[in-house]
């Protein structure tokens, strides 16, 4: 099966999309004859033409809003956002349109949408550009949030994000565009909305999702080592959540570990946690523990940026004391 | 004050009226009757939803269109709604008639009814008929102006023949939404007409108070957009340069702005008592009412009798009087439809 570069597994996904359905477009800052800020629509311009692959303006709110209308009309349209820093430009757009144009029309008006590009922490970035944007787009109704964390789960789920009738955030990650991962040559859809069981284990539950799957896999080896089996999900979708594949597993293990590199207060991951705690209460055996960003704007330097994330030694640790070893 | 800025029209003189009265003998009547009888029915039904309003049957934000019925009318007047849009903010009862929605789903859904438009999750500020072309409705300033952009978008993407009119108030000249859509339909060459209502107030501020320049049609010009002024108030007028407007983002796939100057007799919405304007400034415009000046054209012009125009206004009360009661009359929505159209 060939290897291929996260990246690489994403243009190939708009690739064949944009060949399949002539309603699909791209739109962005840099998209077309830079070729992606970030390489991951490199060619596409000279495949599709600028009538499809359309560079931009820098105005997140009018682009975004631009690409929310031509949804409502037919096409399909997948807007890059050059970091989901920037989509704060554009956060209006997303949650007083995209979100709600179905519900606020009963039903008359879809919103078939992607918008996608890197979230979470690089590095070297400081405050404004190193930030976390899952939990402000999961805390809305009326659209879904990926996140995958393999170019793999990349393709097949940008795939499905663009047949879908919803908007979707397709949360990605600068510092995963470079990740390989075997993609099989033919087609294959992943469904959004369904988790997977990345490893099995017995003795605690550790969940997370886009690259600190990467952490996690690497703490349950530290773990195994010393005699732990850890079970590992990737939850891959937050919204929907796949809950069944987390509450079956906890009630199996006893413990669990949420791993969100986010800021804690209000996070997907506390909202995690709660449902676990609520759902599996007479399961567990210790309280569910969470792996999160400090409480605090990102810093520059490297040694403060890398303290202020999870790690993996901050996981085996938390992993630790829900087995109270 | 008003009287000033309409009189400084520069594109209402007597070549618009020349297009607006083209055609001639009776297809001529027949459409400015037509006018007359949207402009009156908008009217009524706001009244109706005034009164309902005091009674309590219809709550939460309400912004009522009366006075400005002339850009509503004039404007969709000028498109062909099989092909073209229409996208409106939070005042866009005049927009959702204009269009030909149905009565009955407007006031159910102010009612907040299961048959209303939106099965009584919109409400007032969010009435959409999408098989009518009309958009939405909706309720934060400025948003939906690059959304009528993306509508654009998707004609030209599309080769079709369309226009997206996309309306707006002097509150949301300001807003950055607005100048990125401009220039967004300037260098993809959109088939759009933005069209501000100033009512002159937004909310309480009086736009004046608020605003680098006055007259609004100067900003198309920043984005190479023709920009123009004109009166609001006069019906034909807001039609005969709409429809060149439309046919110029047909023909060259070029963006217009329309600043129409217009007036709102009520306050900004049912709960304002609008302290912050002069009587002697409402009845300025009141006496430049669209419906009465096109009404009194017409008689002059002997066009239509009195009684006929009688019997067009009580056509239009028993509409409002039966869109009432068929909200009224129609059941809540059920408690678990709330889960209904979150996801498709």
């Amino acid at each position: 099966m060939p290897v291929i570069a996260f990246r690489q597994a994403l243009r190939d996904a708009m690739d064949e999309e944009l060949a399949r359905d002539q309603n699909v477009i791209l739109m962005g800052e840099e998209v077309a004859q830079y070729n992606g800020a970030y390489k991951v629509s490199q060619g596409l311009l000279d495949k599709y033409g600028p009538d499809r692959i359309i560079d931009t303006p820098i105005t997140e709110e009018g682009f975004t809003g631009a690409g929310i209308g031509a949804a409502l009309v037919g096409l399909r349209p997948i807007v890059e956002w050059m970091t989901l820093n920037f989509s704060a430009q554009a956060f209006d757009q997303v949650l007083n349109n995209a979100a709600k144009m179905l519900s606020m029309s009963g039903g008359q008006l879809k919103v078939p949408i992607v918008f996608r590009g890197p979230n979470g922490p690089a590095e070297y970035l400081s405050g404004q550009h190193s930030q976390s944007f899952q939990a402000f787009y999961t805390h809305i109704p009326g659209i879904k949030v990926v996140a995958p964390s393999t170019p793999y789960d990349a393709k097949g789920m940008l795939k499905s994000a663009v047949r879908d009738d919803n908007p979707v955030v397709f949360l990605e990650t600068e510092m995963m565009y470079g990740l390989k991962g075997e993609v099989p040559e033919e087609e294959y859809l992943v469904p959004l909305g369904k988790a997977e069981i990345k490893r099995a284990g017995e003795a605690v539950t550790l969940i997370s999702f886009s690259r600190p799957m990467q952490m996690i896999l690497e703490a349950a080896d530290v773990l195994e080592k010393e005699g732990y089996s850890a079970e590992v999900i990737d939850l891959r979708s937050l919204r929907p959540l796949d809950e069944e594949a987390v509450y079956s597993s906890v009630v199996k293990t006893n413990r669990c570990v949420i791993v969100d590199n986010d800021w804690p207060t209000a996070s997907f991951g506390s909202y995690l946690g709660w449902l676990i705690s609520k759902n599996c209460f007479d399961s567990l055996d210790a309280p569910v523990e969470m792996v999160a960003m400090e409480d605090v704007p990102m810093p520059y330097n490297h040694a403060l940026e890398l303290a202020v994330q999870p790690s993996v030694e901050k996981i085996v640790a938390a992993a630790k004391r829900v087995m109270y070893v | 004050m008003g009287k000033s800025k309409t009189d400084a029209n520069h594109s209402a003189g007597a070549e618009d009226k020349k297009k607006a009265t083209k055609t001639s003998g009776s297809s001529e009547k027949s459409f400015r009757i037509e006018l007359l009888r949207r402009m009156l029915l908008i009217r009524r039904l706001e009244e109706k939803s005034a009164q309902m309003y005091g009674l309590r049957k219809i709550g939460g934000f309400c912004h009522l269109y009366i006075g400005q019925e002339a850009v509503a009318v004039g404007a969709v007047a000028a498109l062909d709604l099989k092909k073209d849009y229409v996208l409106t903010a939070y005042r866009d009862h005049g927009h959702a008639l204009a269009c030909g929605m149905d009565p009955k789903a407007m006031m159910a859904e102010l009612y907040g009814r299961a048959t209303g438009c939106s099965r009584g999750k919109g409400g007032s500020m969010h009435l959409f008929d999408v098989d009518k072309h009309m958009l939405g409705g909706n309720g934060i300033v400025g948003a939906h102006i690059p959304v009528a952009t993306g509508v654009a978008l998707k004609i030209k993407y599309k080769k079709e023949n369309g226009a997206v009119l996309c309306f707006f108030g002097d509150g949301a000249i300001h807003q950055g939404s607005f100048h990125e859509s401009l220039n967004l339909a300037k260098i993809w060459n959109l088939p759009i007409v933005y069209i501000c209502e100033n009512n002159q107030y937004g909310m309480g501020t009086d736009f004046r108070r608020v605003s680098s320049v006055t007259d609004f049609s100067k900003m198309g010009a920043s984005y190479e957009i023709p920009g123009s002024q004109m009166d609001g108030m006069d019906v034909l007028k807001v039609h005969a340069a709409v429809k060149e407007a439309v046919d110029r983002a047909r023909k060259d796939h070029q963006p217009s702005f329309i600043e129409a100057v217009t007036y709102r007799y009520k306050g900004h919405s049912m709960s304002d008592p609008a302290t912050y304007r002069s009587k002697e400034e409402l009845q300025e415009y009141k006496d430049q009412d669209p419906i009465l000046i096109l009404k009194a054209e017409i008689l002059k012009s002997e066009q239509l009798s009195n009684e006929e125009f009688d019997k067009i206004d009580a056509e239009c009360k028993r509409i409002s009087n039966e869109a009432a009661q068929f909200a009224e009359d129609s059941p809540q929505p059920a408690i678990e439809t709330m889960y209904e159209d979150v996801l498709v």
